[in-house]
């Protein structure tokens, strides 16, 4: 159902890479997943809409004023690498 | 009795009578994860001792410890969701739910064990050990919400918060003999919780008894500015009027759930208590619902394409471990790569072939609309019953170290989804034991925030089973 191929294409998506051993693994996972969940393939949808969340609502404004606190120093307390005000992050090759 | 044997609501009432004192609770459950601990492996990270235990003269939980699931942001403890990727990292900020424990004046205790990211049943896909059932140490506490399960089971807190996506806080209770629930989607705040699926996560609590989980309802429920899918309804007293006649609830079984892939022991023990229902006046009819699996088919459509997506964050960008600095790209693949355990991979991989061009509409838009249809059905079914009533899981705790593939995994999941994918509260408590002495949990589902009168029916069905689960590990 799932080519070696594609599995390695989805991790490239997913910013993963996969050894030859776990795309192995994984092409045959995945696999059998998906012939697990293609069975509602057979469920007759027409006309039904899609429900995204359980909520019944679908707005929920509040008033359009600044509530956050300038966290900048905290949040970049936990940054991997950090430069003056900044995440800090490798180039481009 | 020892104070670590005690719930929730012993507590409270021995400390308001003057006989123990909040240091006295505090002191007591630090001693027993101290003396049990080792065996248990339920902490990520822990209170060591109470010397910097700053216990606040307020709240109903005054000097109670409750331990919270290492997916919830803490100032206290690292928020690492039991992944190498996030390894260390602390927030912040503080989520809702502990904050509102903290306000209640709960003392923390630590942060627990779980399946990495949420994802998974058994604790065995912690980045960074497994937990163990203190019912069987040879068994698995279950999961996602294993560590929790497994130290309120041992009595190193008298409770403790789980987040439910799919089960991950009913099956580890129903594994260890606690009573597990999970709200409504939107009846508790999610903010602080690291989302996993954000249409279908919810907090809640794992406790001794059902009285309990109420009480814990009553702190955590409410809407919440920071959380606009928290819901802005008028959430009663859960503990008030808890005391009630089974003979007043209807529930319903689904035709043919009995009959599915069921371990004879759960299904015995499921089987009695809907005989016990009866013989106590209650009402029980046989229901029609969408077959098990069409829920379990969506909902691993569904989880999956909200992970990919909600788990593109962890980059080594802001936060956690960051791996590889030859280049950006390279940084990104090692840090993920090396970050996230294959059941996060898997996961991640198959959400982004669910949501990847010419797969989107085919197979995730299906599921969404699947979604609609066993939702009008739940919604149809709850016009005849109170409550459906399952397994919550088809098995008892899964044994340390055994082989099951991925899909076989899944499939256990079957009774739980429903709740998540329908938005419902639903709970699991204890029905009694497996013939090697393993929990057993029987679950009742219940329309969207009918959480009183689902704790209610909860409670006399606890009463009338009358099952002894003490504390483990004495």
């Amino acid at each position: 159902m799932l080519s070696k191929e594609e599995v390695r294409h989805l991790a490239n998506l997913s910013k993963l890479e996969l050894s030859e051993e776990e795309s192995e693994e994984f092409t045959e996972q995945l696999g059998d997943i998906l012939s697990y969940i293609g069975k509602i393939m057979d469920v007759d949808t027409e006309d039904v809409p899609p429900t995204y969340h359980p909520l019944e609502n679908t707005n929920v404004l509040r008033e359009d004023k600044v509530t956050n606190s300038d966290d900048r120093d905290n949040l970049l307390d936990e940054a991997p690498d950090k430069i003056d005000s900044q995440f800090r992050v490798p180039g481009r090759k | 009795m020892e104070i670590y044997e005690m719930n929730l609501r012993q507590l409270i009432e021995a400390r308001e009578k003057g006989e123990i004192t909040p240091e006295e609770i505090t002191d007591a459950f630090i001693n027993r994860i101290g003396a049990v601990e080792d065996d248990v492996k339920g902490f990520v990270s822990k209170l060591e001792d109470s010397s910097g235990v700053e216990i606040k003269d307020i709240g109903e939980l005054k000097g109670i410890p409750i331990a919270v699931k290492d997916n919830m942001a803490t100032l206290d403890f690292p928020t690492s969701c039991s992944s190498k990727l996030l390894e260390g990292y602390v927030t912040p900020y503080e989520g809702t739910a502990v904050k509102k424990l903290k306000e209640a004046g709960a003392v923390i205790a630590g942060k627990t064990n779980m399946d990495e990211f949420a994802m998974g049943s058994s604790t065995e896909n912690s980045g960074f050990m497994t937990s163990r059932n203190p019912w069987n140490l040879d068994h698995l506490p279950g999961g996602s919400s294993g560590g929790s399960a497994a130290v309120v089971a041992a009595g190193e807190v008298p409770a403790a918060l789980g987040s439910d996506t799919g089960g991950s806080i009913r099956q580890p209770a129903a594994f260890t003999g606690l009573v597990g629930l999970k709200p409504t989607y939107g009846s508790v705040s999610r903010y602080g919780l690291v989302a996993f699926a954000s249409s279908l996560d919810q907090i809640g609590p794992l406790t001794r008894n059902v009285k309990d989980a109420a009480l814990m309802l009553n702190i955590l429920a409410g809407r919440d500015q920071m959380d606009s899918t928290s819901a802005d309804v008028e959430h009663p007293d859960y503990l008030e009027e808890i005391e009630q006649d089974i003979s007043g609830f209807k529930f319903g079984v689904p035709e043919g759930y009995l009959e599915l892939d069921i371990h004879p022991d759960v299904k015995a023990r499921v089987e009695e208590a809907i005989e016990k229902i009866k013989e106590n006046g209650g009402e029980v009819v046989e229901v029609e619902l969408p077959p098990a699996d069409q829920a379990l088919a969506i909902y691993y459509i569904i989880a999956p394409a909200e992970a990919s997506s909600n788990l593109a964050r962890f980059d080594g960008v802001r936060y956690g471990q960051r791996l590889g600095d030859a280049d950006i790209e390279e940084m990104y693949r090692q840090t993920r790569n090396e970050g996230f355990g294959s059941e996060v991979k898997r996961r991640i991989m198959l959400g982004t072939y669910a949501l990847s061009a010419g797969y989107q509409d085919e197979l995730y838009k299906k599921a969404l609309k699947v979604r609609t249809l066993i939702r009008d059905q739940y919604k149809a079914v709850f016009e005849e019953v109170d409550f459906i009533i399952t397994p919550t899981c088809p098995t008892p705790a899964f044994k340390k170290g055994e082989e099951r593939d991925p899909l076989e995994t899944y499939l256990t999941d079957i009774f739980t989804v429903p709740a998540n994918i329908t938005g419902s509260p639903a709970i699991s408590l204890p029905a009694g034991f497996s013939e090697d002495g393993l929990p057993v949990g029987v679950q009742l589902i219940g329309s969207a925030f009918s959480e009183k009168r689902l704790l209610q029916a909860a409670n006399s069905l606890e009463n009338i089973l009358d099952i002894d689960n003490p504390v483990q590990l004495k």
